[in-house]
């Protein structure tokens, strides 16, 4: 008993209180770690990996995947781009076209799993590959910057406008001057909503019975179809604001940026599985997740550890939460069962 | 003269409290075939793991050929010889190779086999092993072309590469037509007469008839009769399946006129004949039959989880034609679906969110869920229907299976409906939940018209205030729940006449 009391308590509180420790760690072995710029950095590393990953959580929790966020992200990135500095549309123009675009590629996604029965993973790789390309063939493969020339032989005459730039550079007054950059602010935000959403409404609820048991949902009148294709869209949108930001950021349609988005959110994802016990997708789990990783990295990085090795360190991270939520939970539901 | 291949003697199997075998005693002799009945949950399939050395047992003697017989795997039952043959067919052909591969997969498996595959000697040896079982097919075809019976074939085939002292099918002819099962029962035949033991499992009347040479019944995890050669009882061997044994019930049969569910000309599927059914605002109809009799067909129908091939429904005098579970719900037709496990119970939701799960929207306020109105009408039920937990924040994975039941059934009680379906509500129930359970459906049912569907005699005489008997699609006997004729009631349910 005593040893079951213990594993509970490490299944539900392990995983933060190693996030504790560590950013303790940090703070005594690494000058300038613990103070409010450096957490500042720390957020907005993960905030745009953040926001893809809280769309995942979302087809996740329906026991679904999406393996398409990280192209719809840098589609998103891609066509506001090419949206202001080709089409010379303003910015709110720009950021329309990128969520709807989003919300189109998620419904696609949906349509494809539930009307098509093509698996999860298949048709969202399938969509991945087809973005990637897309992407490339409005510019003949070239990134959009202001003065590139293009196929008719004119110059692209736009400019990415001062609004849509704010989105990604602009940084709020708290307590220090231009502490809080706007991305970051968002992805609190939609961190807030995803959590309240799939926490405290009845769609959120009905999302994890589908999760769960998808017959026994359709059997008391769930319409599993809907709701299947809306966590699909919702994946496609957030995604599509982590592509907005990215751009918003650079400041140019970089056809080689966000390469690593996919695989980092959905680690995040993923390792939130393990915090807090829930062995199930969730978004306060997703949201610590993608922070455990920036934490440390950042951390790293102060200590001199080369760049190359950050992938490693996230893959470790990654397997360790995995092993947490499903060999240490499987093994406490097995101890309550006998 | 008969020789005993298999003997088993007082085997027991519990799985955590819930007791499945309860000392069963059974021989099988070589070239004879035994037929295993059984209502769900009677324990067949465990005995039938147990056998064949997935589940070990607590407790009780096996012996095999006259040695004693204690398999720990699967692969050590087969290498003795007793081989299974399990109802879902697909897992014993590897559909996407094709049937000579299928065939030779056990030579392919051995720890000798050659690395390389000769395809032209693998085709001749199978064609062998085709030809001695009576398989007609082509060798090189891919086995998910095939028909389910041929594929059936295959399977038994390749059990017989083992050359097994024991055969066991279950429920083999589930998914075959008529004519594919001739086929199965001739090559049953050639076994019998090859003196293998066979332990055929299964419900079909016609089946059984054809094949059997002995029955056993099973009942709750206990022989509840044995039937022999020369004296082969059909009805008494149901009679003990079902079981008859009179319960105290002491129900009064409510009679009532007023009909809130009427179905008319209503065939279940196409070339099913039609039959009509009014149930009574009050009332609690039972309906009975074996399994594939349409019972589910029925419940499935009224639910609008399938269209029925001919025939008109109506609710409290409006037509109703449900698109949807969603639809039904709406129109007040609610249904508890059989087989929890799969059809009702969210293994990842606690017992508060599992009971109101149908009723979120009741529950919430602009989407947003109520936690405190939801966990009151949780609570009010668990003490109602009394569920055993420490709190409606129990895991649901925590209850028993009776608990389980009883949860399921309170969702569908939470919120007033014109029409109550339980499918089988006591499937593995013990007997105290399923008392409560019953109970509560009887107190609960004035308002609606409730329809239990049940297997077995002894919950319907439990529970209803009429029993509608199915066979085959058609409704072909009603009793008030009053001084039963059991044996008539037998007869219908068997689709014998009357003796």
């Amino acid at each position: 008993m005593r040893n079951e009391d213990l594993r509970s308590f490490a299944i539900r509180y392990g995983f933060i209180i190693l996030l504790i420790g560590l950013s303790v760690y940090f703070s005594l072995a690494a000058t300038g770690f613990f103070s409010a710029r450096s957490a500042v950095f720390v957020f907005q590393s993960v905030a745009i990996t953040g926001i893809l990953a809280l769309g995942v959580t979302c087809t996740l929790v329906v026991d679904g995947f999406d393996l398409s966020i990280g192209s719809v992200a840098t589609s998103a990135l891609m066509l506001s781009a090419y949206s202001m500095v080709v089409l010379e549309q303003p910015a709110y123009v720009a950021v329309l076209l990128c969520l709807v675009m989003g919300a189109v590629v998620g419904l696609v996604n949906g349509l494809l799993i539930v009307k098509m029965k093509v698996p999860d993973l298949l048709a969202t790789l399938g969509m991945m590959f087809l973005l990637i390309g897309l992407q490339r063939i409005p510019t003949q493969g070239n990134s959009i910057a202001t003065g590139m020339s293009l196929a008719d032989g004119s110059t692209a005459e736009g400019t990415f406008s001062a609004a849509f730039l704010w989105l990604g550079r602009h940084r709020f007054d708290l307590v220090l001057e231009r502490l809080v950059p706007v991305p970051v602010v968002i992805f609190l935000l939609v961190a807030l909503a995803v959590w309240i959403f799939l926490e405290y409404t009845r769609h959120g609820r009905l999302m994890y019975a589908i999760g769960s048991n998808q017959r026994a949902a359709e059997l008391v009148g769930a319409n599993v179809h809907r709701y299947k294709i809306m966590a699909y869209v919702i994946s496609g949108v957030t995604a599509s604001i982590g592509g907005i930001l990215l751009a918003a950021r650079l400041g140019r349609g970089d056809i080689a940026s966000g390469n690593n988005l996919l695989l980092d959110s959905v680690a995040a994802a993923l390792i939130g599985f393990a915090v807090l016990g829930a062995a199930r997708p969730n978004a306060f789990g997703t949201a610590i997740g993608a922070l455990f990783v920036g934490i440390l990295l950042q951390g790293m990085t102060m200590l001199n550890a080369p760049y190359y090795t950050q992938d490693f360190v996230k893959g470790a991270v990654l397997v360790c939460a995995l092993v947490f939520t499903f060999y240490l939970s499987s093994k406490s539901s097995a101890a309550r069962k006998a | 003269m008969t020789t005993t291949v298999l003997t088993i003697e007082g085997v027991r199997k519990s799985f955590g409290r819930n007791e499945v075998l309860k000392g069963i005693d059974l021989a099988l002799n070589a070239g004879s075939v035994t037929v295993l009945m059984g209502a769900n949950g009677a324990g067949k399939s465990t005995l039938v793991k147990a056998i064949c050395g997935i589940h070990s047992v607590d407790a009780g003697d096996m012996n095999l050929g006259g040695a004693s017989y204690a398999p720990a795997t699967a692969a050590e039952a087969l290498s003795q010889g007793v081989v299974a043959v399990h109802q879902n067919i697909d897992d014993g052909v590897i559909p996407d190779l094709d049937v000579a591969t299928n065939l030779m997969l056990d030579q392919l498996t051995k720890a000798d086999a050659k690395t390389f595959v000769r395809d032209r000697v693998l085709r001749e040896q199978a064609k062998e092993i085709a030809k001695s079982m009576g398989l007609k097919m082509d060798v090189r075809v891919r086995v998910s072309d095939l028909g389910v019976a041929d594929r059936q074939m295959i399977a038994i085939a390749r059990a017989m590469a083992h050359s097994p002292k024991v055969l066991i099918l279950d429920e083999p002819t589930s998914s075959l037509s008529a004519s594919e099962a001739d086929r199965l029962f001739a090559l049953i035949d050639r076994l019998r007469d090859q003196g293998v033991a066979v332990l055929y499992i299964s419900h079909r009347m016609s089946d059984i008839r054809r094949v059997a040479n002995r029955i056993i019944s099973m009942r709750d995890g206990q022989v509840s009769g044995v039937f022999e050669q020369d004296n082969l009882d059909y009805e008494g061997a149901v009679t003990a399946m079902l079981g008859h044994k009179m319960t105290e019930v002491n129900i009064v049969p409510k009679v009532s006129n007023a009909p809130v569910l009427q179905i008319e000309n209503l065939s279940l599927k196409s070339n099913w004949p039609a039959f009509d059914l009014t149930a009574n605002e009050g009332e609690v109809i039972a309906v009975t039959g074996l399994l594939g009799s349409g019972k589910s067909q029925l419940a499935d129908i009224i639910f609008g989880l399938r269209k029925p091939a001919s025939g008109t429904m109506k609710i409290d005098g409006k037509p109703y034609n449900p698109a949807n579970a969603s639809a039904a719900i709406d129109a007040g037709v609610f249904m508890s679906p059989k087989d929890r496990g799969n059809n009702a119970v969210v293994g990842a939701f606690n017992i508060s969110d599992n009971m109101s799960l149908p009723f979120l929207r009741a529950f919430s306020h602009f989407s947003f869920i109520n936690g405190r109105q939801q966990r009151r009408a949780a609570t009010e039920m668990i003490s109602q229907i009394g569920v055993v937990c420490q709190s409606e924040e129990d895991s649901i994975g925590t209850l028993s299976g009776g608990n389980q039941q009883k949860v399921m059934i309170g969702r569908w009680l939470l919120k007033p409906s014109r029409v109550l379906l339980l499918d089988e509500p006591f499937q593995g129930v013990d007997i105290g939940a399923r008392r409560d359970i019953g109970r509560h459906i009887r107190e609960t049912a004035a308002k609606r018209t409730t329809i239990v569907f049940v297997a077995e005699i002894d919950e319907a005489i439990e529970i209803a205030d009429r029993i509608v008997v199915l066979n085959e699609g058609n409704i072909v006997g009603e009793h008030t729940n009053q001084n039963i004729n059991l044996g008539a009631l037998v007869a219908q349910i068997t689709g014998e006449k009357a003796a």
